[in-house]
C-alpha cells in the first residue's frame, strides 16, 4: 500500500438478504482514500454510498453482510481482524458522523459525559480530570463554550450537536472521519460554517475525511477528490476540479447538469429521464445503459471495467475503453 | 408588479369592488404560539404567558398566476405563513384576504368550501399519503368532498389528473399503494391530489426537498408546466435558494418571524439589499469548485423566537449593524427600487 494512502477498499461487495432475494448494495467497489484529503462520495438514494461508508468500519449487522473484498486501513486489512479487535478501530481510529446528531447522541447524557466516556473507554488510564480537560479544549476549538459541556443534547442547536459529534471523533485523534450526510439536516448558513470547520480541522489535525452526501454543491465546496456511485457500482473517481470541468461518465454528466446552480444564468434544469434500477434485478452490462444518451450495443451486454481515463481519473464506461474483439462499436 | 406590501396600507383593490390581479393579500399578520407552562410559572408571570412569535407582522401579496417564493432558515416562520395563508391557522392579529374574501370572518363551512380553491403540497409524500389508501382512493377523496359523488365521474377526473402529472397510463397507478411506487411518483400523486379540485392557489411547502437530484428537476418541470396549463398561482416555500431560482417570479426572505426583503427574483439575487439575504445567498453551496465561497458567515445562530433581539432582529449577527441605532429602532420594509422592498436601516450601502 503506497504511503500516501490511508484507506484502500478493494473489490468490496456488501449483500443484503431480503425476502425478495439477495441484493448487492455495494458491488465490487474499489476506492482509495489519501491521507489528509477530503474525499466526497456522492450518489442518489439507494446507490450504496452509506452502505459503503458503514462497511469501512465493518458496521454491519442483521441482513447485511460483507461477502468479499479487502479493507486496507493504515497497513492492516480490517477484514482479517476479529470482531473483538474492531472496537479498537471504531471510534478510536475511524470516527463517524451521521446525518441526524440527535439520534446519535444519548438524550439523557450530558455532552461532557459523552466525551469523557469516549476517551476513557478507549484509554482507560486517563483520569477524570485529564479527560475533562481534553473535552474542554476540544469543544472550545470547535466553537462551543466550555460551560455548555454540562448541557444535554436537546439544549443545543443542530449545528452545535453536529460539532459535538465531530468532537467525539477528534477526542481520540481519529485518523479518518466518515461523515454521512453531516449537513443535510442543517440550514445553509450553519452548513456553510460546518464545512469551513471541516476544512480547518483537516488542515490543523491532518484529518482525513470521507464526506458522503447527495449534495453536489457541498462536494464542490470542500472536497479535494470526488467519487460518484451509481446502482451499487463506482461510476467515476477523480480530482474535484477535473471531474466537475470534464465529467467522463454520462451519469456524472447528467447529475452535474441536473443540480440547481444559484450562480449560472440558465433558467432550465437538465432533466435526466428514468430512475435508478432495482438492485434485485440490475440491468446486464453497464447499469446506466437504460438511461444513457450514448448507449452502444456493447453497453447492454458487457459490464465496463473501472479504469483510468486520465491521470488519477477513473471511470467505468465503454466510451473510453476498447470493446472486446468482435464487438462492433456503433452508436445506438 | 409594484403593489403595496407595506403594513398599514389597508386599501386593497378588492374592497373597491374590482376584479383584481391580487389573489392573496396578507396584511400585518402575526401568529404567536403560547408556551405551555406550569401552574406556578403562570402565577409568577401574573398571567403574562410567554409566546413563540413565529410570525410577527408580515405583509405581502401574491398576484394571480405568479410563483411567489418564501425563503428562510428553520424557525424563520415561513411554513407558519403558508398555513396562515390557507386558513389552517388563525392569525393572532392581522388579516389574510383570499381573492377578496377575509378568511377570518368566515364560518367553518364557508372556509371548507373555499378550500377547494387552495391546496397544499408538503415535503414528505410518504407522510402525506395514507399507506392503506390506494393512489386512486387518495385522489378521489377531495373530488368526493368538493365536486361530485358519482363514481364514474370521480374515476374520470382522477384518471385525467393522473395523466396530467405524468403517471400514465392512469389505470396502472390507480390501484397501487404508496409503498409500491417510487418517491418521485408519490410526490406526483400528492400534486395530483392537490390539483384535482382545480385550485387557484397551491402552497408548496418544500415540495422537492426529499427528492433526489435527478427527480427534483422533473418535479419542478411538472409543477411549472401545470402552472401554465391550469392557471395556478404558487406560494413556494423553501430553504433552498438555488431551487427557488428556477421557479419563482418574486421572492421574500424571512428571518425570525419578519420579512427582511421582498422583490423580483433576479433583482433580489443579483442586488440583495439586506445583509441577511446576502449571507443566505452566499452560503448556498455552488456546484462548481472554481467558485468556492470566500466570505465568512454571520456569527452565531438564529436566536429564539420567544425573546427575539430588540430593534432589528438580525443586528446581533449583522456585519454592518451600527449600534445603538439597529438595536433600538426596528427597520420597516421600504421600497428602495421599484417593487424591491427591504427592512434595513443601512440597505443603501448595497445600492
Amino acid at each position: 500500500m503506497p504511503e500516501d494512502l490511508l484507506f484502500s477498499v478493494k473489490d468490496l461487495t456488501v449483500e443484503y438478504r431480503t425476502r425478495a432475494g439477495t441484493l448487492r448494495a455495494v458491488d465490487n467497489v474499489s476506492l482509495d482514500i489519501r491521507r489528509g484529503e477530503i474525499l466526497g462520495l456522492v450518489g442518489e438514494s439507494g446507490c450504496g454510498k452509506s452502505t459503503l461508508g458503514k462497511a469501512l468500519m465493518r458496521l454491519h449487522s442483521g441482513p447485511a453482510r460483507i461477502s468479499s473484498g479487502e479493507l486496507w486501513f493504515d497497513g492492516r486489512d480490517l477484514m482479517k481482524l476479529s470482531e473483538n479487535e474492531m472496537p479498537d478501530i471504531r471510534g478510536a481510529e475511524i470516527g463517524m458522523v451521521f446525518q441526524d446528531p440527535m439520534t446519535s447522541l444519548n438524550p439523557v447524557q450530558r455532552i461532557l459525559d459523552h466525551l469523557t466516556e469516549t476517551v476513557q473507554t478507549h484509554e482507560p488510564a486517563t483520569s477524570d480530570a485529564a479527560a475533562r480537560a481534553r473535552a474542554e479544549e476540544l469543544v472550545e476549538r470547535l466553537g462551543i463554550r466550555r460551560e455548555r459541556l454540562s448541557e444535554y443534547p436537546h439544549q443545543m442547536s443542530g449545528g452545535m450537536r453536529q460539532r459535538v459529534m465531530i468532537s467525539l471523533a477528534l477526542a481520540l485523534r481519529a485518523k479518518l472521519v466518515i461523515a454521512d450526510e453531516p449537513t443535510t439536516s442543517l440550514d445553509v448558513i450553519v452548513e456553510a460554517k460546518f464545512l469551513d470547520l471541516l476544512k480547518e480541522l483537516r488542515d490543523e489535525f491532518g484529518l482525513t475525511i470521507l464526506l458522503i452526501t447527495h449534495n453536489i454543491g457541498v462536494v464542490a465546496e470542500v472536497a479535494d477528490r470526488v467519487a460518484v456511485m451509481y446502482a451499487a457500482k463506482m461510476a467515476e473517481v477523480g480530482e474535484v476540479h477535473e471531474v466537475f470541468a470534464d465529467p467522463k461518465h454520462p451519469y456524472t454528466q447528467g447529475l452535474l447538469k441536473a443540480v440547481p446552480n444559484i450562480r449560472l444564468g440558465e433558467t432550465e434544469l437538465y432533466k435526466m429521464e428514468g430512475a435508478p434500477p432495482n438492485l434485485l434485478q440490475p440491468p446486464t452490462g453497464c447499469r446506466f445503459n437504460p438511461r444513457c444518451p450514448y448507449v452502444m450495443d456493447v453497453c447492454r451486454r458487457i459490464e465496463p471495467a473501472f479504469e483510468p481515463v486520465a491521470s488519477g481519473h477513473l471511470a467505468s464506461c465503454w466510451l473510453y475503453q476498447e470493446a472486446p474483439l468482435g464487438q462492433e462499436q456503433s452508436h445506438g | 408588479m409594484a403593489e403595496p406590501h407595506l403594513s398599514g396600507s389597508s386599501l386593497h383593490p378588492a374592497q373597491q369592488g374590482e376584479k383584481t390581479d391580487t389573489l392573496v393579500q396578507v396584511e400585518d399578520v402575526r401568529k404567536h404560539f403560547p408556551i405551555q407552562s406550569g401552574f406556578f410559572a403562570n402565577l409568577v408571570n401574573r398571567g403574562h404567558i410567554p409566546a413563540v412569535k413565529a410570525v410577527d407582522g408580515v405583509s405581502f401579496s401574491i398576484q394571480r398566476g405568479e410563483v411567489f417564493g418564501l425563503a428562510g432558515e428553520s424557525g424563520s416562520g415561513k411554513s407558519t405563513v403558508g398555513r396562515l395563508v390557507l386558513g389552517l391557522l388563525a392569525p393572532t392579529s392581522g388579516r389574510v384576504i383570499f381573492d377578496g374574501v377575509d378568511l377570518n370572518g368566515l364560518e367553518p363551512e364557508e372556509l371548507r368550501r373555499l378550500r377547494s380553491r387552495m391546496q397544499i403540497v408538503f415535503q414528505d409524500p410518504q407522510a402525506s399519503l395514507n399507506p392503506r389508501m390506494t393512489v386512486g382512493e387518495a385522489i378521489s377523496h377531495p373530488v368526493r368532498i368538493h365536486i361530485t359523488q358519482e363514481p364514474k365521474k370521480i374515476k374520470d377526473l382522477v384518471c385525467e389528473i393522473l395523466e396530467k402529472v405524468g403517471l400514465a397510463p392512469a389505470e396502472q397507478f390507480y390501484d397501487k399503494y404508496p409503498h409500491q411506487i417510487s418517491g418521485g411518483q408519490r410526490q406526483r400523486v400528492v400534486i395530483a391530489r392537490a390539483l384535482v379540485t382545480t385550485p387557484d392557489l397551491v402552497v408548496a411547502d418544500e415540495p422537492i426537498a426529499m427528492a433526489d437530484v435527478s427527480v427534483r428537476a422533473l418535479l419542478l418541470d411538472l409543477m411549472m408546466s401545470l402552472r401554465e396549463e391550469l392557471n395556478l398561482t404558487y406560494l413556494f416555500i423553501t430553504h433552498d435558494l438555488a431551487t427557488a431560482k428556477y421557479v419563482c417570479d418574486r421572492i421574500a426572505v424571512m428571518y425570525l418571524g419578519k420579512m427582511c426583503e421582498v422583490g423580483p427574483l433576479a433583482d433580489v439575487y443579483e442586488h440583495a439589499l439586506h445583509p441577511y439575504t446576502r449571507a443566505l445567498l452566499e452560503a448556498v453551496p455552488v456546484p462548481d469548485p472554481r467558485h468556492r465561497r470566500k466570505e465568512s458567515m454571520p456569527a452565531g445562530e438564529i436566536p429564539s423566537a420567544i425573546n427575539p433581539p430588540s430593534g432589528c432582529r438580525f443586528h446581533p449577527r449583522c456585519p454592518i449593524a451600527r449600534l445603538p441605532h439597529c438595536s433600538v429602532e426596528e427597520p420597516q420594509l421600504r421600497e428602495l427600487k421599484p417593487g424591491h422592498f427591504v427592512a434595513c436601516h443601512y440597505a443603501e450601502d448595497f445600492l
